[in-house]
């Protein structure tokens, strides 16, 4: 009791004496930008030298050769990077989803946008890879009705754009009328299941490929994008991809 | 009952021990200044840009960040260094050392504490985890629960800095995990609405725990078109007694901070420095002290 009554004692007194309670006079802000005008940090960068080699071999690595330089402008419905891109999704995903789910692949659907980089000439190296394809995105395969993978061909249709795909030989009008269409060399039957890979950024709506929101089942192959390139790449030693009739314009 | 005894026992000893030194240092009545600096969303971008990148060609880099902080740190040695979050993802330094480096340079930089970004569970939260022995800062968040996963007593909701006498505040936030994260990533971990934590938080710290500044380390985002969506605006001004809002997530240039109303009329600054590393926010606050007698909070003990 004593104890309690001296330590009441005592906090009274620093709060009377001590003026506990800060309160703020003035604010002063700036943003400093880090530039070359300032000067780098010797420790640091010692530090990070090793680690910063280790990477710069490591992305230098030759992966394989390329014949030609090819751009995703190359081209109005399709061009011969986004067809490697589409073809490798394919090449790659195909038998593990055999393996894994005994389903066959019938395609494969990514989107213009997410071609990052050209494919250089010459030197198919590591860094490459990250170029073309920075972000982290998987493959994910899409189970959907006919009818649904019909909504897949008017979306493309109505885009005219570029998206790559593999699987599916797509002739429209420039008026927007499809003229062919083919699933793995035939006819969409609208209540068959069609198995479409894509990534994981489209299948949630990405690029407004909203369809992908009436797909009945996902499988999730825990591969990412990149890295089927990069196995692509070390599995084909020259690449020369071409522009073809996949996706056209027709009369 | 236990937090209230735990405080006056702090209370009392502390006055035991220090009487007669806080009775000095009151009369000079100086003004204290309290220097707060900050990045965000540096995205594993540790090496200066090239000269070939464009709009942020040479900017940018630790090592030279290191210095600038450095420098400042000796201008005024009562300095926090404090991130928003997305410290991982978006160079090949974090693909090959899965963040590893990140927390080893932010440790040499002085880091004192980091919030947790939804980048920072791109190698899902094993993966984070896995880091956190490089990490010698603290990684506070208040709205998320990690109580079912294995970052379960690693983060803190908040931390209190003292920095010459001042009782610096420092809580997180985190935006909503669910459609932007792989629920195999996050796992278990649970997101809490982060007004009502503010709220929360901010009485706490200033109550409770007689913080003299409050600041609140967020990655909600700036601002957002669909208003449902809970910002470091919309924070600020549905909550009070938070001093400054540290933003990240949307990679926000700002040139100096916006200055929000709070629900008690008083302004909030919100500060956020774009991203990858191109600038460091500082926020230098100047405290005096003031003639209170029986505030409410001596009562209270």
């Amino acid at each position: 009791m004593t104890v309690k009554y001296v330590n009441f004692l005592l906090i009274i007194l620093v709060f009377i004496s001590c003026n506990q309670v800060k309160t703020t006079q003035k604010i002063e802000t700036q943003r400093i930008a880090i530039d070359q005008d300032t000067a780098t940090d010797t420790l640091i960068d010692t530090f990070l030298t090793p680690y910063r080699n280790s990477l710069e071999a490591s992305m230098n690595e030759v992966l394989s050769f390329s014949v030609a330089e090819h751009k995703k402008t190359d081209g109005e419905l399709n061009t011969a990077v986004g067809n490697l891109m589409a073809d490798a999704v394919f090449e790659r995903c195909a038998p593990i989803l055999k393996k894994r789910h005994y389903i066959d692949l019938d395609m494969v659907l990514l989107n213009h946008g997410g071609i990052r980089a050209p494919l250089p000439k010459g030197a198919i190296k590591m860094k490459t890879a990250f170029n073309i394809m920075p972000f982290e995105n998987k493959v994910v395969v899409a189970q959907m009705k006919g009818s649904v993978l019909m909504k897949l061909a008017n979306y493309l249709t109505k885009a005219k754009r570029a998206h790559p795909i593999s699987g599916m030989e797509l002739a429209i009008t420039r008026n927007g009328t499809i003229k062919t269409l083919r699933i793995q060399g035939k006819e969409i039957e609208s209540n068959r299941i069609y198995f479409v890979a894509t990534n994981d950024y489209l299948y949630k709506g990405g690029d407004r490929m909203d369809f992908f929101q009436k797909s009945e089942a996902v499988f999730d192959l825990d591969y990412k994008i990149r890295s089927v390139l990069i196995d692509y790449f070390i599995d084909n030693d020259t690449l020369d991809p071409k522009r073809d009739k996949r996706f056209e314009y027709t009369n | 009952m236990k937090r209230r005894t735990f405080i006056k026992n702090t209370a009392a000893s502390t006055a035991l021990l220090s009487v007669g030194g806080i009775a000095l240092s009151c009369t000079e009545q100086e003004v204290k200044q309290i220097t707060i600096l900050h990045t965000n969303d540096v995205h594993s971008h540790i090496d200066p840009f090239g000269p070939n990148d464009g709009r942020n060609a040479n900017k940018g880099g630790v090592a030279r960040r290191a210095t600038l902080i450095q420098r400042l740190r000796q201008e005024n040695p009562n300095t926090l260094l404090l991130d928003a979050g997305d410290i991982f993802q978006g160079t090949p330094y974090f693909n090959y050392y899965g963040g590893e480096l990140e927390f080893k340079l932010m440790s040499m930089l002085d880091y004192d504490a980091a919030t947790i970004g939804n980048h920072d569970f791109d190698n899902g939260i094993d993966g984070l985890y896995a880091q956190l022995p490089h990490a010698q800062f603290d990684f506070i968040s208040a709205n998320y629960n990690f109580k079912n996963t294995i970052m379960d007593g690693h983060v803190a909701p908040y931390k209190i800095f003292v920095k010459n006498g001042v009782r610096i505040g420092v809580f997180g936030l985190g935006l909503e995990l669910e459609g932007l994260v792989g629920k195999d990533m996050f796992k278990e971990t649970k997101y809490l609405s982060p007004i009502e934590i503010a709220q929360d938080m901010s009485r706490i710290l200033k109550t409770e725990e007689q913080c003299d500044l409050i600041i609140c380390l967020s990655h909600l985002g700036y601002d957002y078109e669909n208003i449902q969506k809970v910002s470091d605006r919309s924070l600020a001004r549905s909550t009070k007694d938070i001093d400054l809002i540290i933003g990240g997530h949307t990679h926000t240039f700002l040139d100096e901070p916006t200055v929000e109303t709070n629900t008690i009329g008083k302004s909030v600054l919100i500060n956020q420095v774009g991203c990858y590393g191109l600038y460091v926010g500082k926020v230098d606050f100047y405290l005096e002290p003031k003639a209170t007698f029986f505030s409410s909070q001596s009562l209270r003990v």
